[in-house]
């Protein structure tokens, strides 16, 4: 060390505070005008850290989580209260729920109401899209025992998707609604009016051919007619929207740009099959 | 030491160590001290609140052990660890230093609440230009919470850290007279 004289030495010390001040500037100054450097200075310094912060973090963490936990336990109180009123109002629309029901059967007992049969369903990947003779069409990949059939009817999980057109040892052709060749009749369920949903290629088909003096409502509920013998009436397709250039589509409730697997239910019905169908009609058991 | 009138004995390896240890304490505690304070616990300005009341203690108390330049060190690893502009931190520690150092002949006289009061006031400073001194160099108006909540830390830790301190100060005097 070197050995300087005492009033240099009380000189310097004097001196260094301001010295440091002004270097308290000059970084004020260096951070705004190099910002990376400070960046990476951060970083170096943060490597260095890591080790105590890792080490600091476990008791941090337990108190947090002990604070959390005494929170959720302090909220409980409350929770419970609010689950106990929901409980009670749920009880009261089970209960109404219930008397519905028992009234509902009441009423088909007396009109010796004919119950629909629940249908047969078989679910399908789908494992391509479009392709085919149809632009908006999905391969479905089922196995080699398949009980797939032509005229099927495809749903996803919210609603009408399409119907069975091809149908080979492994795999169907679903022709989606969507499909410019795709006719779906259809009836309106504010007003019971029939219509004709017709495919455009494009997202929403559009409502064709309603009887005069009724106009489909925005957001009318759309379902399947059974009209033709094509289709079981009632199957939920989409809702009623006016494009801007005034013209009556459907927003479907199915997912067609996310379609994974598809139920293919069997209704027994052939009233309008493709042409190939027609000219060779398959053997198929009776149902029921 | 010297004031006992013996001549002073030689520096063997082991008593330079001791006191180079003595001599270094007061910063390695405090940058330690920021570095643990610095942990992201979501309490905003909580490494700046507890720099300040070993800074504020050792230029008091033992200017020697906290010259300028390790207050700068510190406040530069008060700026780095934190993600606030550089050179805030540097000059507001360097700003509490100078002026403890001015008040020091004072202070050191006087009993610890009063001590504990000065610092307190010393907090608020703090935190003043630390704010005046974000919002110039942001260019914008930072929320005023934090700077608030920082004088707050920072006063309401001190006298339990300042207790603590007093202790080491005092078991660190009597090693120096009991050479």
């Amino acid at each position: 060390m070197i050995r300087l004289s005492i009033p240099l030495r009380q000189a310097l010390a004097r001196l260094s505070l301001p010295v440091l001040i002004a270097a308290a500037f000059g970084t004020m100054l260096l951070g705004k005008a190099d910002a990376l450097l400070v960046e990476r200075a951060r970083m170096v310094l943060a490597d260095m850290l890591s080790p105590i912060w890792a080490a600091v973090q476990q008791p941090v963490q337990a108190t947090q989580d002990a604070m959390a936990e005494a929170r959720a336990l302090w909220n409980m109180r409350e929770e419970n209260a609010r689950l106990r009123e929901e409980n009670e109002r749920l009880h009261r629309w089970q209960a109404t729920a219930l008397a519905l029901e028992a009234e509902n059967a009441l009423l088909r007992r007396q009109l010796s109401w004919v119950p629909d049969p629940a249908p047969a369903f078989r679910t399908a990947r789908v494992v391509a899209d479009a392709g085919g003779t149809y632009a908006r069409a999905v391969l479905l990949a089922a196995g080699p025992n398949h009980q797939l059939r032509k005229g099927q009817i495809a749903l996803d999980e919210r609603g009408f998707v399409g119907r069975v057109t091809e149908v080979g040892s492994r795999s169907a052709r679903v022709l989606l609604a969507t499909d410019i060749n795709s006719r779906i009749p259809v009836v309106l369920e504010g007003s019971r009016a029939r219509a004709i949903m017709v495919g455009n290629n494009a997202t929403r088909p559009r409502l064709q051919h309603w009887p005069e003096g009724v106009v489909p409502r925005e957001g009318d509920r759309v379902v399947t007619s059974a009209e033709a013998g094509a289709f079981p009436a009632g199957l939920p397709v989409g809702v009623v929207r006016w494009s801007e250039s005034g013209a009556a589509e459907v927003e479907l409730f199915a997912r067609m740009d996310r379609m994974d697997l598809l139920r293919l239910f069997d209704y027994g019905l052939s009233g309008i099959l493709p042409p190939e169908a027609v000219a060779r009609p398959e053997a198929r058991p009776a149902r029921r | 030491m010297a004031a006992k009138g013996r001549p002073e004995p030689p520096m063997g390896v082991l008593r330079r160590l001791d006191a180079g240890a003595r001599a270094a304490f007061p910063a390695l505690f405090t940058a330690l001290l920021i570095a643990v304070a610095a942990v992201p616990v979501g309490v905003p300005g909580l490494a700046a609140a507890v720099a300040l009341p070993p800074v504020f203690f050792w230029t008091i108390f033992r200017p020697a052990a906290m010259p300028p330049p390790a207050v700068f060190a510190l406040g530069l690893l008060l700026d780095l660890t934190s993600f606030a502009p550089l050179g805030i931190g540097v000059l507001v520690l360097l700003v509490v230093h100078a002026v403890a150092m001015r008040l020091r002949e004072w202070l050191v006289k006087q009993s610890f609440l009063l001590v504990w009061l000065a610092f307190c006031v010393f907090a608020a400073g703090a935190a003043a230009l630390g704010f005046v001194l974000h919002a110039l160099l942001m260019m914008q108006v930072p929320p005023r919470m934090p700077a608030i909540f920082q004088a707050g830390v920072a006063a309401g830790i001190y006298p339990a850290l300042g207790w603590a301190l007093g202790r080491l100060h005092m078991a660190m005097s009597r090693a120096e007279e009991g050479l």
